[in-house]
């Protein structure tokens, strides 16, 4: 069943968009998740001036690099990625199911909780340390035998604080009913995309819970840093993945206009990436004390990985097969297959560096930032992209302001990320030689600074074209309605 | 099967995630139940004490305000504290907390890292790290002295050329010479880090060895 024309289950008569889709919900996350992608950029950038001694402030306890750091990646993972998903899915699930979601007011309580776990995070990670020492929070810690602080929680993507934890999951489990309610009334088959955010839906409840709760509360030591791989890793591959890939078996067959190639490979991907992901992660920290059967394990399930992901990659490929020009044309396929060019990258790169060989070298160093920004920008925020680039239209109702500054914007992050891509990952080999070969540690660190310079600058386009897209969206806003609206597609 | 909500749900949302979890969680922490979790007072040692009592000497008002007597009671307090300011501050995302057995690591940190010595309160959640700016610290303890560790703390630049280590003045009342509690509580925590092993590391021999 092609995604634009559900044939077996159109009730009599389909429901208007306007009843279906709340455009307000949909741009307001939108908004939101651009405010935390800036403030994100503006965060990694302090951390990378940090490295290259150009800290403006060094000595402001608030502004202090490491605190930033955290907030750098959790704003990306749960300010910008979850709330331009949210919106997204506001979008997509009613116009798949042809219903709209649960409650129009649960919807709009959790854009609320959700500004609120990001902003009380950001608060949480950036004045928490301060009050670590204050007798309230140690007496609190002692009464109630919690973790001492209100700042960072120890767990890599999990900074979240331990307060704020409970309402996230929360959160998590309102969005799940909202969106599970007309995906559960819908009749017939099922298209791919939601396939995916069924799945989602409930990992991503269940990684949050594993990883916040469980290496916090109950295990610790090695088989907490087990547990914590896997949380990682599964909030990459269970919760962002599934997302995307949903969201392009969604647009790209719209924008296109013909079906997805081959069925039968989007069963092969959506199942091999349900079973193969999840089993990867300890393979964030190969050669630990963790057992290593267990390693291995993880290396090959890696491996395996690939291949599934090379058959989505090639069902996408088949479907734009002879129609080649459009992705010149239209920017949001632009943005798509340029992202599904770096998602096959990474996942080249991925193939590599999971062995115990590559790992040897490269664990530990700039490598794996390198990979990190790869696959968060350069698959996961261009996708996004592409998908603002072709919704703000139709939800302001007018054409875009400018087309040239949404080309700087295309040209300037593609071009921001490969470079940074690309320079870390040579950074991340020379600091694994300098290591390996017992040089002072100062080698290693004089050594990066070319390399950390380069990736400033790299960052400094990417936020330009960052600083591009909002001000066109903001002229965009400003300008009086032109000829007709966009119609919907 | 494939393509129903139930096959979905059940199979792909819950099972698989199940397997995961089982085979990538559950087993290790089977494996390590006899390894019961140390707490903060058990793992207090001689030679934390040695530094936390140097501590205590060489900065008295300091100490004398922020934990009075140096006992091993307000040792075990301190590294609790050491540990949440290490993690607050993003230390970990800096620095790595175990010693691979390759890449000649265990020449330039010490011993491979074992499980034993992560099954305690202060590894929970664990300090792992993945990446490394600065050097592995799991065994940093004892190989440095705390009069190196305040200026470095306050300043890394002034011991350590180009170094881009950020400042911690606020560990400090205005001077180096004046650690306040979460100063003296991080300095214990590093000194900690590693002082049950065996024998002291080797590092500063291997740089004098150099000059
Ligand atoms: C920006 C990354 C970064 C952050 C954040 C950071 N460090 Fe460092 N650290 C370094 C680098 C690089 C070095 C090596 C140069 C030097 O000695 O200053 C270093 C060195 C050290 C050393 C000396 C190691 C030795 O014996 O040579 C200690 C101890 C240390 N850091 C502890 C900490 C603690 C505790 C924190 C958190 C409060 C912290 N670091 C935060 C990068 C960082
Ligand atoms: C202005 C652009 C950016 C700059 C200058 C920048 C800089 C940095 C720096 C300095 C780090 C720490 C690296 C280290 O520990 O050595 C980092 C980590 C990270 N950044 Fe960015 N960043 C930028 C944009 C982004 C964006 C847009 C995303 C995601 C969409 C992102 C995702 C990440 C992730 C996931 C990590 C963690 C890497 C790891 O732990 O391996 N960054 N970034």
């Amino acid at each position: 069943m092609s995604s634009s024309a559900p044939s077996a289950a159109i009730p009599a008569e389909i429901p208007r968009h306007e009843d279906l889709v709340n455009e307000r919900l949909v741009a307001w996350y939108f908004i939101a998740s651009l405010v935390f992608l800036g403030t994100s950029m503006l965060a990694g950038l302090h951390m990378a001036l940090q490295l290259v001694h150009w800290n403006p402030c060094p000595d402001a306890e608030l502004l202090s690099p490491g605190r930033w750091r955290m907030v750098h990646t959790n704003a990306v993972a749960y300010g910008f990625l979850a709330n331009a998903f949210l919106g997204m899915l506001h979008w997509t699930v009613p116009r798949l199911t042809l219903r709209p979601v649960a409650s129009s007011a649960l919807s709009y309580f959790i854009f609320g909780a959700w500004q609120f776990v990001v902003l009380s995070t950001a608060a949480g990670i950036l004045i928490g340390p301060s009050l670590q020492d204050a007798p309230w929070v140690m007496e609190l810690a002692a009464k109630y035998n919690i973790s001492m602080s209100l700042g960072a929680q120890g767990i890599e993507w999990g900074e979240t604080p331990v307060w704020i934890d409970p309402i996230a999951q929360v959160g998590l489990l309102l969005v799940a009913i909202n969106f599970m309610v007309p995906i559960s009334r819908a009749r017939g088959p099922m298209y791919v995309t939601l396939w995916y955010f069924m799945a989602m839906f409930v990992w991503t409840f269940l990684v949050y819970a594993m990883g916040n709760f469980m290496s916090e509360y109950w295990v610790g030591g090695t088989s907490g840093g087990a547990v914590g791989g896997l949380f990682i890793h599964d909030l990459v591959g269970l919760f962002v993945t599934p997302l995307g890939w949903g969201m392009m078996y969604y647009f790209v067959p719209i924008l296109l206009q013909k079906p997805i190639w081959s069925h039968g490979l989007s069963l092969v991907g959506f199942w091999g990436l349900a079973f193969f992901y999840p089993l990867n992660g300890i393979h964030h920290f190969l050669y630990t004390p963790i057992p290593m059967f267990l390693q291995y394990g993880a290396v090959i399930a890696t491996i395996a990985v690939e291949f599934v992901v090379t058959t989505v990659i090639i069902n996408f490929i088949g479907t734009v097969w002879g129609q080649g020009k459009s992705v010149y044309r239209s920017l949001p396929l632009r943005w798509f297959y340029t992202g599904m060019i770096f998602y096959f990258l990474t996942c080249l790169q991925c193939a590599l560096q999971v062995t115990l060989t590559f790992q040897k070298l490269i664990h530990f160093t700039d490598w794996v930032v390198g990979h990190a920004h790869l696959v968060m920008f350069g698959v996961f925020s261009l996708w996004l992209f592409g998908v603002m680039t072709y919704l703000f239209p139709r939800l302001i109702g007018r054409d875009w302001w400018s087309p040239q500054l949404c080309e700087w914007h295309y040209w300037l992050s593609t071009a921001g990320v490969l470079v940074m891509a690309f320079d870390l990952t040579l950074a991340g080999i020379f600091q694994g030689y300098y290591w390996a070969s017992l040089q002072m540690w100062d080698v290693s660190v004089d050594g990066s600074m070319p390399f950390w310079i380069t990736r400033v600058f790299a960052g400094l386009a990417m936020l330009g074209g960052f600083v591009c897209f909002v001000w066109n969206l903001v002229m965009t806003y400003r300008t009086a309605p032109a000829k007709g609206a966009v119609a919907a597609v | 099967m494939f393509e129903s909500k139930a096959g979905i749900l059940w199979i792909g949302g819950i099972g698989f995630f199940a397997l995961a979890f089982l085979s990538n969680a559950l087993v290790p922490v089977l494996m390590y139940r006899d390894l019961p979790e140390q707490t903060a007072e058990e793992v207090v040692n001689a030679r934390v004490m040695y530094q936390f009592e140097d501590l205590s000497r060489r900065y008295p008002e300091a100490f004398q305000a922020a934990f009075g007597e140096p006992t091993e009671e307000k040792c075990a307090e301190a590294l609790r504290l050491g540990r949440q300011v290490y993690i607050g501050e993003g230390c970990w995302h800096c620095h790595s907390q175990f010693v691979r057995p390759v890449s000649n690591e265990s020449r330039r940190f010490g011993d491979v890292a074992k499980t034993e010595e992560f099954q305690n309160e202060l590894q929970r959640p664990v300090m792992f790290g993945t990446r490394r700016v600065g050097p592995d610290l799991s065994r940093e303890g004892g190989r440095r002295g705390n009069d190196w560790h305040v200026v470095h703390f306050f300043e890394p630049k002034s011991v350590s050329d180009g170094s881009p280590m950020p400042n911690y003045p606020w560990l400090f009342d205005g001077d180096p010479e004046k650690p306040n509690r979460r100063g003296i509580a991080l300095i214990t925590y590093v000194q900690w880090l590693g002082s049950w092993l065996p024998s002291y590391p080797y590092y500063e021999e291997i740089e004098a060895d150099r000059e």
